[in-house]
């Protein structure tokens, strides 16, 4: 399974391929354009939450709806702390409180059968929004933070850039590693796996864990570009539903799948929300019917299984 | 014990909502998310009934629920049916109904929105002061409760002494071995399904008497649905009705006593306490 080879010529190619995609982004600021340029933020945004949504879903088949339970903690640490700390240290600390929040989850529902799970984090996000809530009005005076530093739209955009890199990187060296094979064995077969000698919970908690604190990074980055932060903001359960929704139709069972449902999806939905702010839900729920039955394995899936058929043609096809 | 006795009358409308769910989960095998949201179009129905044509909602129910169930019946064949057919395996069926209903609770919610608009809805039917034990309580939710009660026994009676029920029953403990004696399980499947919703929608109407709502709560009954149906053990309706007061209890005393803004962290933290301590639920049988 493990190929001696460090770099096969297919992972050459992609990784070139990459690197370009990755330099065309980073010129997005060029543009000088901020409609564009903010787009560009939530595209960015949302395929590092998919794809590392992914990371743990896709193999998996556990449906995490927390994404917004990351997401506005990592905002609310970097909210609360700072006009104390340096903004780089909230974002580790961030990162960190995200794998903490993953462990607890992890370990008290993935033990057990998968729609624990989804049920769990179904309400989370709206859990931590309660409590956070009752703890500000309850201590504190007013019920928002302000995250005033002086940073410019487009290095939020950069570093989220980074991230993304960041996150196809580690989805990359995971899936060569001895966890991802785990990983698609649990897919596969969870009886099969335990069978084998894999511990099936652990394996899972970890792959949360890295998931989660990825969320929460991302709310950590994207904190500074609200001034003003309320937990219905944070805490947005939409945000966890977007997130599932965009990776399924881009495909979660490959590492690039969500990036092909993230950017279709987020240029739709920029002009609905502009043109039927009322119609949201609609749209929402078509989309995940879609994806459920006229596109199960998502556009990824899709493209990957017209490509195979292609192929079949071309090298056998009678002349 | 203001507490205790508007906490038990809460409990019964929990009660009626979470056996609509239980059906569909326990016997259909459909963990159905769009549970809220169709509790929501219930209480919209009678709301729609009483502002609209003066008609008490304890009558709406005799046309919310027959409605609720053929809708319900339609759903499940055109929607839930053939990703029955196509699963190869428990987990795959979990998946897609999730995301199904899921996308099913989306287009609710958007409909309701498009109809009614986002404002919040609650109407005054009966409120009049009832006096239990020298306390003052609101009429609506007595009745509510009563009529919640009646319901949960008329079902409860109809699933363990008549022939449709014992089938029922069978489907949920061995679809395949029901299949075998000669069950037509896709049917009973079926009638499980839209029982449940019209159940469900019978809830959001007696609950609509005494709550105010809108069109986008639905996910929340959903919730403390799935919580308490889990809890209660998947497939015992004893476990869900103990359960379903339980956390009317914990709820209103949360509430009073803590914050109002608490109620769905109260529920959180007894699905919490149940997966760690029991998570085949308070009369589920250990499943190994």
């Amino acid at each position: 399974m493990i190929e001696d080879k460090f770099l096969t010529r297919r992972e050459l190619a992609g990784f070139i391929i990459a690197i370009v995609a990755l330099a065309i982004a980073a010129m997005l600021p060029v543009l000088n354009t901020g409609y564009i340029l903010s787009l560009g933020v939530t595209i960015a945004m949302y395929t590092v939450l998919s794809t590392s949504w992914a990371l743990f879903s896709g193999p998996t088949h556990y449906i995490s709806l927390a994404t917004a339970a990351f997401f506005g903690l990592g905002m609310y640490v970097v909210g609360s702390g700072i006009e104390v700390l340096p903004f780089p240290i909230l974002a580790i600390i961030a990162t960190c409180a995200g794998a903490v929040l993953a462990f607890l989850i992890g370990v008290a529902t993935l033990r057990l059968s998968g729609i624990y799970f989804v049920i769990f984090t179904l309400g989370l996000a709206e859990f931590i929004r309660q409590i956070v809530t009752w703890v500000q009005t309850t201590m504190g005076t007013s019920s928002g933070l302000y995250v005033l530093i002086n940073i410019e739209e487009k290095t939020i955009y950069w570093r989220l850039l980074c991230l993304a890199a960041f996150v196809y990187l580690i989805g990359w060296g995971i899936n060569r590693s001895r966890l991802g094979f785990a990983l698609r064995i649990i897919g596969n077969d969870e009886e099969v796996a335990k069978h084998s000698g894999i511990n099936v919970a652990l394996v899972k908690v970890l792959l949360f864990m890295i998931s989660g604190s990825i969320a929460a990074l991302t709310g950590a980055l994207l904190a500074p570009r609200w001034t003003y932060i309320e937990p219905t903001i944070a805490f947005s359960p939409m945000l966890s539903f977007l997130v599932v929704i965009m990776a399924l139709v881009g495909g979660a069972q490959r590492l690039w799948g969500p990036i092909l449902g993230v950017i279709p999806f987020a240029l739709v939905w920029d002009l609905i929300t502009a043109q039927f702010p009322n119609q949201t839900a609609l749209m929402l729920g078509i989309a995940f019917l879609l994806v459920v039955y006229a596109i199960p394995n998502g556009i990824g899936g899709q493209g990957a299984k017209y490509w195979a058929k292609f192929k079949h043609w071309r090298d056998f096809r009678v002349t | 014990m203001d507490i205790i006795i508007i906490g038990v009358l809460l409990g019964g409308a929990y009660a009626l909502m979470a056996m609509g769910l239980q059906l569909q989960y326990g016997v259909a095998r459909i963990m159905n998310l769009a549970s809220g949201e169709v509790l929501v179009a219930g209480s919209f129905a009678a709301f729609w009934f009483f502002t609209g044509a003066n008609y008490s909602p304890i009558y709406s129910i005799f046309f919310v629920a027959p409605v609720a169930f053929g809708l319900n019946w339609l759903i499940y064949k055109i929607f839930m049916r053939p990703l029955v057919k196509r699963a190869k395996s428990e987990g795959q069926l979990e998946v897609d109904s999730i995301l199904s209903t899921f996308g099913q609770s989306f287009i609710l919610v958007g409909l309701m929105l498009a109809i009614f608009g986002g404002k919040y809805f609650n109407y005054s039917y009966l409120e009049r002061p009832f006096d239990i034990l020298g306390q003052a309580y609101e009429l609506n939710r007595i009745v509510a409760f009563l009529f919640s009660i009646t319901l949960c026994i008329v079902l409860y009676v109809w699933l363990n002494r008549t022939r449709v029920g014992l089938t029922l029953r069978a489907v949920s403990v061995n679809p395949e071995a029901a299949g075998l004696v000669g069950i037509d399980v896709p049917n009973a499947a079926a009638l499980a399904f839209a029982l449940g919703g019209a159940v469900t929608a019978a809830g959001g109407a007696l609950l609509s008497m005494f709550l105010t709502f809108d069109a986008s709560v639905g996910v929340i009954f959903t919730m403390k649905a799935l919580v308490i149906v889990i809890m209660g053990g998947v497939r015992d309706i004893r476990g869900t009705i103990l359960v379903a007061f339980i956390l009317g209890l914990l709820e209103t005393g949360v509430a009073t006593l803590i914050d109002p803004g608490l109620t769905l962290a109260s529920a959180y933290l007894l699905f919490i306490l149940t997966l760690i301590v029991r998570p085949e639920g308070i009369f589920g049988k250990r499943s190994k």
